[in-house]
């Protein structure tokens, strides 16, 4: 795609929705944006039907920010509540069957792949605990055994929020929820584990505290997916609804679960940490040189 | 073992020695793959010169597979299906694909093949049986994405108990879900349609994956005459500029939805949005049919037209049919015989019209349910005086002998007794 396209019709200006405008003037196409320019465009649109204060909301706002290429970025989802974001971003978004996400992003990755071979096309999952720990398992554990070149991430509310409060494989054990009349049975699936095992290229663990580090946690993650292999971001996004945390509460319950047992975590092969070292000599020496005459 | 005497000797579970093969050299046959030429579909179709072969079903989908310019396709093994997709494994070593893989399993691989479609490219894959009914929630929602695909279907059971053998059953979840489905008779249509299908799914106008469902071993594993154009021509690319839908959005940005979202963003407009969308991929089933005249010569074919006992198949049953008919010709009886190439788009207008005249009219085929029947029966539901007779029906992998035929021209379905002429003469 060219950056052509991004511009509106002459003569049509007038015409165009404010917030459209804004997309073409300040939004986050061809160039890198800062977590200080979110709210000056609409990378959510604000009708989306997410709870009020609902922290999965601020992760995918703070995520859409970090992505390297959004006018190169595909978003797939599955059932769930982010997908009620995600669907109203200004990012190209897919949404599947229950679980199919890592499937489809597997056949797209490549598919773009084929038909821009020289363009850099990234591929995002981002999908609920649900979604990829149980009902897309296979599909997610075999992206990643295929070493698929896309980025998944986790939106882990620990509990199925969407479909009104059940257990998931991410609950912690011995959460009553419904579905677990007296308490999970089992611990929460060790998904960062799994990625370890499966060799994936980049893990990162994080909790939606610091605005800063979600972008630029998500910016590494695609990136490294361009060149080295799968990357997995799993993220605490809580659900204020079925774990009853007030709106008001949700950042101290973010610190607090932060404190406790979701502190931020980052595992890189060494392979990774070179790309990412290289790329970011050639930035410096870019901007050393200064712009083209 | 003594050490060094003897070289250790694998084997699998089973106790079968393994062997390992060496990957075709790439660089060696890719020549030929890169040498093929691009011609029209109505080149490759009726003016390229043919030769006959005599090869299995499975060969011929690779034969076509070969000239279909194929980007990417996406296997898991299933019996009968997997002779098949390895052989287009075979293609992309030697350079006529550019990607091949094997998924996880058939939810996997019908995810996959969706996600190559909606990339743009041409995506293909292969699935049998019990395989297409654990990747039929994918493929339901094909239709509504928009997304021209091949899939080719080796029908086999899907009952339990477990059995291998051919068994069309399955193709009557596939009728409803708004995917062309065309069933290939023998070898030679199993050749034709794979092309004619990628040709007709990614018109404009229609914009719709399809299926080419032919029965399991019967034609898959046995040999036919096969008239194959030259190697070296293929298949235009697929052009997904020229299609109903844009793939992604970020190809016209700043639009801020995918194709299929709206329907998604209210629960307040979905009813309105699903209820026309629905109606949308319908329209867009029958807007296929003039390329399947076009293309297939037809939606059916008819042999000995206006007889007053007709034989309406698909399949491997016509094949059958065909051979009841000639031998009911040797005894001086005329009956008629009607092969439904397409099932979707269904030929309406086209089996009332070739069954006007009937005063009998029978359904053979290889499954338990009778799926066929019904869509024959409803179809000519007040337009025929004649009496439907919903058989023979063969199953569970059993093929259907001419005999068996025979006896439903020659007697009616509660009658031991053969009587001398058709009944309907
Ligand atoms: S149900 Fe929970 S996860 Fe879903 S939108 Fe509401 S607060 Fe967020």
């Amino acid at each position: 795609m060219s950056l052509e396209t991004l511009k509106i019709s002459p003569g049509f200006e007038s015409y165009m929705p404010k917030e459209y405008v804004d997309l073409v003037e300040r939004g986050p196409y061809g160039r890198e944006v800062k977590v200080s320019e979110m709210g000056t465009f609409k990378e959510i649109l604000e009708e989306h039907p997410m709870c009020a204060g609902c922290a999965m909301t601020l992760f995918i706002r703070t995520a859409l920010i970090g992505l390297p290429a959004p006018e190169h970025t595909v978003i797939l989802g599955t059932a769930g509540c982010g997908r009620l974001a995600l669907s109203q971003a200004s990012i190209p978004f897919i949404y599947g069957n229950y679980g199919d996400t890592n499937g489809v992003a597997s056949g797209l990755k490549r598919g773009l792949g084929i038909r821009f071979p020289n363009q850099q096309k990234d591929v995002v999952v981002m999908a609920g605990d649900g979604g990829l720990s149980d009902i897309g398992f296979s599909c997610v554990m075999h992206s990643w055994f295929r070493k698929e070149k896309f980025t998944t991430v986790m939106l882990d509310n620990e509990v199925y929020g969407n479909t009104g409060g059940q257990e998931s494989g991410m609950t912690n054990k011995g959460v009553v929820l419904k579905m677990a009349p007296h308490g999970k049975k089992f611990e929460k699936m060790d998904m960062i584990g799994l990625a370890k095992t499966a060799g994936v290229a980049y893990i990162a663990r994080l909790a939606p505290t610091n605005p800063t580090r979600i972008a630029n946690t998500i910016r590494k993650a695609v990136l490294i997916a361009r060149e080295v292999g799968p990357t997995y971001v799993q993220a605490y996004t809580s659900c204020n609804i079925e774990y009853a945390i007030p709106t008001p509460k949700v950042m101290d319950d973010a610190r607090a679960v932060e404190k406790d047992r979701y502190g931020f975590m980052e595992i890189i092969s060494d392979e990774a940490k070179a790309y990412l070292e290289r790329i970011e000599q050639e930035k410096k020496a870019k901007a050393v040189a200064g712009p083209k005459a | 073992m003594a050490e060094g005497l003897e070289t250790e000797v694998k084997t699998n579970p089973q106790g079968d020695v393994i062997t390992t093969t060496e990957a075709p050299k790439k660089e060696q046959k890719e020549s030929k793959a890169a040498k093929q030429r691009v011609v029209t579909p109505e080149h490759l179709f009726f003016e390229a010169p043919r030769t006959k072969t005599f090869i299995t079903g499975s060969e011929a989908a690779k034969e076509a597979i070969r000239r279909a310019n194929v980007d990417i396709a996406i296997s898991y093994p299933i019996t009968p299906q997997s002779e098949t997709m390895q052989q287009v494994g075979y293609l992309y070593a030697e350079g006529y694909l550019k990607d091949y893989y094997r998924g996880e399993e058939e939810y996997g691989v019908m995810s996959a093949v969706a996600g190559a479609s909606r990339s743009g490219v041409r995506a293909l894959t292969a699935t049998a049986g019990p395989g297409l009914m654990r990747g039929m929630e994918v493929i339901t929602s094909w239709p509504g994405g928009r997304m021209p695909l091949l899939l080719m279907v080796m029908c086999r059971v899907i009952n339990a108990p477990l059995a291998i053998q051919p068994d069309n059953v399955e193709l009557s979840y596939l009728l409803n879900c708004g995917i062309l489905v065309f069933h290939a008779e023998n070898q030679q249509d199993f050749y034709d349609f794979p092309l004619k299908a990628y040709v007709i799914a990614e018109k404009c106008e229609v914009t719709l994956p399809a299926a080419v469902a032919v029965d399991g071993f019967f034609v898959t594993h046995a040999r036919g005459w096969v008239e194959l154009p030259p190697e070296d021509i293929k298949l235009p690319p697929r052009d997904c500029y020229h299609e109903a839908v844009p793939m992604m959005d970020n190809e016209n940005p700043p639009a801020r939805l995918s194709r299929d979202a709206p329907i998604q963003k209210s629960n307040f407009i979905s009813y309105q949005m699903h209820a026309s969308w629905q109606q949308e991929i319908w329209a867009a089933v029958d807007r296929a049919r003039p390329w399947v005249k076009k293309y297939m010569g037809g939606l059916i074919e008819v042999v000995n037209p206006g007889a007053d006992t007709m034989i309406v198949a698909s399949g491997s049953a016509v094949s059958q049919s065909r051979e009841a008919v000639r031998q009911a010709s040797e005894r001086g009886d005329r009956i008629g015989l009607v092969k439904i190439r397409s099932l979707r788009p269904w030929p309406t207008q086209e089996l009332i019209e070739a069954c006007r005249h009937a005063k009998r009219i029978i359904v053979p085929e290889f499954n338990c349910v009778g799926w066929l029947a019904k869509e024959v029966r409803s179809t000519l539901y007040g337009h025929t005086q004649a009496e439907i007779v919903s058989g023979p029906r063969v199953f569970g992998g059993m093929s259907m002998p001419t005999e068996l035929i025979l006896e439903y021209l020659y007697k009616t379905p509660n009658e031991a007794r053969l009587t001398d002429k058709p009944l309907s003469i």
